[in-house]
């Protein structure tokens, strides 16, 4: 019989995230299809009891939690040794979390310490016949498995966007405490700090709507012989203003500050999507000025309805990839676009 | 206080990423079509770790970097004629599979077996490098499977820097979400980081740097040990190439204007 743990962190606030309840939204679905599974969440954070009422409606039928200013932190060393004292207390056969950058640093370490395996990047969770199944990419999005394991502990790692969140109500959570020793050992790293960039220089937005992809074309000698970088810079900026849309680039426009040719300054390698980059999820997306084949349009394998601006009609980023290219000038077009915008809002 | 530190850097090959992948039913489980054809290249995050360990090297006299690989020799053989040209280091190879399909778990173990046999090797000076995910699994679980092995628990991912203060503590800043860094410090080695994209470019081939390197690349492949992944307690039910094509409506005759309606027109939507 499979014990199903969902683990979840706090945020600074004290609430859960959206991608903590996605995952317990496939867990709970796993629990639903195995017949006489168990279901219990385990929460880490420096106060948990508002969190695990905020999901006190879940079928969950125990509650652990690991509290204390040392949980508060994103630190391998404590997370490792909180996860582990949860897993050992729930007794988990199957641990479900969110793959955040804090759970997936950790995960990999937890299961090797109780001598069980991790698939991370998880996009699906399903049982059959008592069997659980799980589905991840491999390659870099460009192949997509469905994979099962005997170990267990098995820790599952959810992309987040991947699933639907749970809406389980709130309600009284009765949390028992596990308690963590922690030695010196496990204190030698301090984190100091968060840094990014001013909120209105912030073109990364996981949540947004929108994805807006520029490609090296932007940088390219345009139709009289001249790049143009500076209107490049406002046409983008002013869009990604105006929309509040995320910003992913190709590798070889961020590529080219390395090779010291002129840039976009606001791109950095955070922004880069596809095969060496990131794949992140959103509604819709829209690319301008990118060319290349699957190694860079991998980067937008997630996203729902694509749209693309090129030059080129047989544009090997857009063709079969995209909903609707068109051919057009990318700084004519977003020109007008951005026009258009300040005008409707 | 010195700083000389003990870099090894886990880093395998794989496909070149311009390569049309197309995976095929082998007896011991999914590969890629012919795969031993495939030109490779070395892991890209690894490859950034490398780059990395060296520059860190050459600011820390008395520094070391070796370079921990798995894969199946005849590839690293090809592979290592470009990449010993690159920067200085002493490769330690295993002779084994450096398919996406194996187990993490079990090329950590062989990782950390092969690290923990380095000759001399100190831990109070060990910084461990790595990719944060491979661009093969792409699972990022085998760099904190390899420390948990060598017992160290200071571990950090996503690295983009490294800084080495004077006393020998460590500044690091990691990937976290929405575009933002989380920036630790630690006493000091031993740690494992496993890289993203770091702030260094690719260095330039040098042939009396591939020189030197390739005095010790050469003999450290004849004696690679041959490594068996058996992939125990995992099975593949499904491998395949996402299918979706989309019918991409080709629009060639309109305005910029028209055009950019149709965009603003599908956004607000």
């Amino acid at each position: 019989m499979e014990t199903i743990l969902v683990l979840a962190h706090t945020e600074n606030d004290g609430s859960l995230a959206k991608s903590a309840r996605e995952a317990l939204h496939a867990a709970a679905t796993l629990h639903k299809s195995l017949a006489g599974s168990k279901f219990v969440v385990g929460l880490i954070g420096e106060n948990v009891q508002a969190a695990a009422n905020s999901i006190a409606a879940c079928p969950a039928t125990k509650y652990f939690g690991v509290t204390g200013a040392d949980f508060s932190q994103l630190r391998y060393a404590t997370d490792t040794a909180a996860a582990e004292a949860i897993c050992k207390a729930a007794q988990a056969t199957i641990v479900v979390a969110p793959a955040t950058s804090r759970w997936a640093r950790v995960l990999p370490g937890v299961a090797q310490r109780l001598g069980g395996r991790a698939d991370t990047h998880v996009t699906g969770v399903a049982a059959a016949d008592g069997k659980i199944s799980i589905n991840r990419w491999y390659y870099r999005q460009r192949m997509e498995c469905v994979s099962m394991r005997t170990q267990r502990p098995w820790f599952v790692g959810i992309d987040p966007g991947s699933q639907t969140a749970c809406d389980c109500g709130a309600g009284a959570a009765a949390v028992e405490m596990v308690t963590v020793n922690l030695g010196d050992a496990t204190k030698r790293t301090t984190v100091i700090g968060i840094r990014e960039p001013k909120a209105d220089a912030q073109t990364i937005r996981p949540d947004a709507q929108l994805m807006f992809v520029t490609g090296a074309g932007w940088t390219k000698k345009q139709a009289d012989g001249q790049p143009h970088l500076p209107e490049a810079e406002k046409l983008i900026l002013d869009f990604l203003k105006k929309s509040r849309a995320s910003l992913g680039s190709s590798k070889s426009l961020v590529d080219l500050g390395g090779e010291g040719q002129a840039v976009l300054p606001f791109l950095s390698h955070m922004n880069q999507i596809g095969q060496t980059g990131a794949t992140p999820r959103h509604a819709k997306g829209l690319s301008t000025c990118c060319h290349g084949e699957e190694p860079h349009t991998v980067g937008w394998r997630f996203i729902g309805e694509r749209r693309a601006v090129n030059l080129d009609p047989n544009c090997g980023w857009a063709r079969g990839k995209a909903d609707v290219l068109y051919v057009a000038d990318a700084f004519k077009v977003m020109a007008k676009v951005n026009e258009l915008m300040a005008v409707q809002t | 206080m010195s700083t000389a530190c003990q870099i090894v850097v886990c880093g395998s090959i794989v496909p070149d990423p311009l390569q049309t992948l197309e995976p095929v039913a082998a007896p011991t489980g999914p590969a890629l079509k012919n795969e031993m054809m495939l030109p490779a290249v070395l892991d890209p995050w690894a490859g950034h770790a490398l780059y990395e360990a060296a520059n860190l090297a050459k600011n820390q006299p008395g520094s070391k970097v070796w370079l921990v690989s798995l894969g199946p020799k005849a590839k690293l053989q090809q592979v290592m004629m470009t990449v010993a040209q690159k920067v200085p280091f002493e490769l330690v190879a295993l002779d084994g599979s450096a398919s996406g399909f194996t187990d993490a778990t079990e090329t950590a173990a062989a990782l950390a077996d092969a690290i923990a046999a380095i000759p001399g090797l100190d831990k109070s000076r060990l910084l461990v490098f790595g990719g944060w995910e491979s661009a093969s699994r792409g699972a990022g679980a085998t760099m904190q499977i390899v420390g948990e092995r060598l017992g160290i628990i200071d571990q950090f991912q996503g690295v983009d820097q490294l800084t080495v203060n004077a006393d020998g503590s460590l500044e690091i800043m990691e990937r976290i979400e929405g575009g933002r860094h989380q920036v630790s410090k630690c006493l000091g080695a031993p740690a494992l980081l496993g890289w993203a994209t770091g702030n260094l470019p690719e260095p330039k081939n040098n042939p009396q740097v591939g020189m030197v390197n390739m005095r010790t690349v050469m003999p450290a492949l004849q004696r690679a040990k041959p490594t068996k992944l058996a992939g125990e307690g995992l099975s593949f039910t499904s491998v395949a190439l996402p299918k979706q094509l989309r019918e991409t409506q080709i629009v060639k005759d309109k305005s910029p204007d028209d055009i950019a309606k149709e965009i603003v027109e599908w956004i607000k939507k």
